[in-house]
């Protein structure tokens, strides 16, 4: 679960008056292996502009890191926002450093790289036009949308990594996923062969959204029939498994989702849910306007 | 279009940690260029994590004083990222440098001296 309640760790690299600047090579190793493990860096030079201070919930913790001359300062914060720890490193090697930070951190909870990929959907708002096809087309309850009636990411706990399927039904190429390998979904420009993807838009929803849904919905209905015994759920769900397998096969969707689709009668409660949602916003919009 | 002299802007670099999207190789160089550079900046390990976790540091990075040069990925989505956070990056004196289209050379020259405003580089924005 990602929080930043407990007060993130700032650590500052001083190099400015009263110390030695650390040899490039150490710097640079520090740098890189501290935001490897998640946390924020600053250096602080001679002169230098001052580091914004962050407005946070709780006390922040300042760690300075510095070749100081003789022992480490005593900084206090005036405003009584920060609790400053200073650090020499005179003459340790960066895994020293690390290893000093580590112990200043003293087990801390804090997001760290590795244990979980930022995979959400960006809304490009000067391109969205609110038209609630991404909030219809969720399965997973990623989007809803705000008091006014827009559409917004609301749990982005609950997008599936990799998955860039909403983005694709997006007639106006406005949803991106950052860390996406291709463009425009990775928030690359969008151009004309891009908009053009209406075609491909329908297509998928054909596949996932509205055909796959009333066939089922037209199966479930057949099942319950004297004249359609044969038409099970199982059949049901064989069928959506095949649409969707294909469109794994074709890179559209990662695994992960197959694997995590709930039952096909699950499927058409959540479908018609969003769409229930949807309706409302549009039809708040249409009202409003 | 507003323009940003080369040494009184703020440097905001990304590591882009926590998926490797931005190419290795170019990452280390630029951080490598900033470090040696002997110029105060500062740095995240992911800007695409403190937005989704809405981290209240975004905000001082937001609306902090004076201009801001962010080394990340495409400038619509860096731009959407903050605002996502809710902490919406100012339409002044904000400018992104695309380390996922640009060589490491040429994105820590671009933080560093260059003029993005007047840049002909796609890839690079400034949100004037």
């Amino acid at each position: 679960m990602l929080s930043n309640d407990n007060s993130p760790i700032q650590v500052i690299i001083y190099e400015g008056k009263g110390a030695s600047p650390l040899a490039d090579e150490t710097r640079l190793a520090v740098l890189s292996q501290l935001l490897d493990k998640g946390f924020a860096v600053a250096l602080a030079k001679e002169g230098g502009r001052e580091i914004s201070a962050p407005t946070l919930k709780g006390k922040q913790r300042l760690l300075v890191l510095g070749d100081f001359a003789g022992d480490a300062p005593s900084l206090e914060d005036a405003s009584g926002q920060a609790s400053i720890e200073t650090v020499t490193v005179s003459g340790l090697s960066a895994d020293e450093v690390l290893g000093r930070v580590e112990q200043f951190r003293e087990g801390q909870p804090m997001n760290e790289p590795g244990k979980w990929k930022p995979w959400f959907p960006v809304i490009d708002y000067d391109r969205c036009t609110n038209c609630m096809q991404c909030l219809s087309f969720c399965l997973f309850d990623v989007y809803g949308v705000d008091t006014e009636n827009r559409i917004q990411v609301q749990n982005n706990d609950n997008c599936k990594t990799n998955c860039p399927a909403c983005s694709r039904v997006c007639p106006e190429v406005a949803i991106m996923f950052p860390k996406y390998s291709g463009g425009p979904i990775n928030g690359d420009k969008v151009n004309t062969q891009d908009l053009e993807r209406e075609k491909m838009k329908v297509d998928i929803s054909s596949l996932l959204g509205g055909d796959i849904y009333a066939s089922l919905r037209t199966r479930s209905e057949q099942a319950k029939s004297r004249f359609s015994k044969e038409r099970s759920p199982d059949k049901a769900l064989s069928e959506r498994k095949k649409c969707l397998t294909k469109l794994q096969q074709d890179g559209m969707i990662p695994a992960e989702v197959l694997e995590n689709l709930p039952s096909p009668e699950e499927i058409l409660r959540r479908a018609a849910a969003a769409a229930a949602k949807a309706d409302v916003a549009l039809k708040a919009q249409t009202s409003a306007n | 279009m507003s323009e940003i002299s080369p040494q009184s802007h703020r440097i905001l670099y990304c590591r882009c940690a926590y998926a490797n999207t931005v190419p290795q190789g170019v990452k280390d160089e630029v951080l490598q260029r900033l470090s040696d550079a002997g110029r105060p900046f500062e740095a995240v390990s992911d800007l695409c994590e403190m937005s989704a976790s809405r981290d209240p540091r975004l905000k001082s990075i937001a609306e902090g004083s004076g201009c801001v040069r962010i080394a990340a990925c495409y400038p619509r989505a860096v731009k959407w990222l903050f605002h996502a956070a809710g902490h919406p990056l100012p339409e002044q004196g904000i400018e992104v440098v695309n380390m996922r289209e640009l060589s490491g050379e040429e994105a820590a020259a671009l933080l560093l001296d260059g003029n993005i405003a007047s840049s002909t580089s796609s890839h690079t924005s400034s949100h004037a």
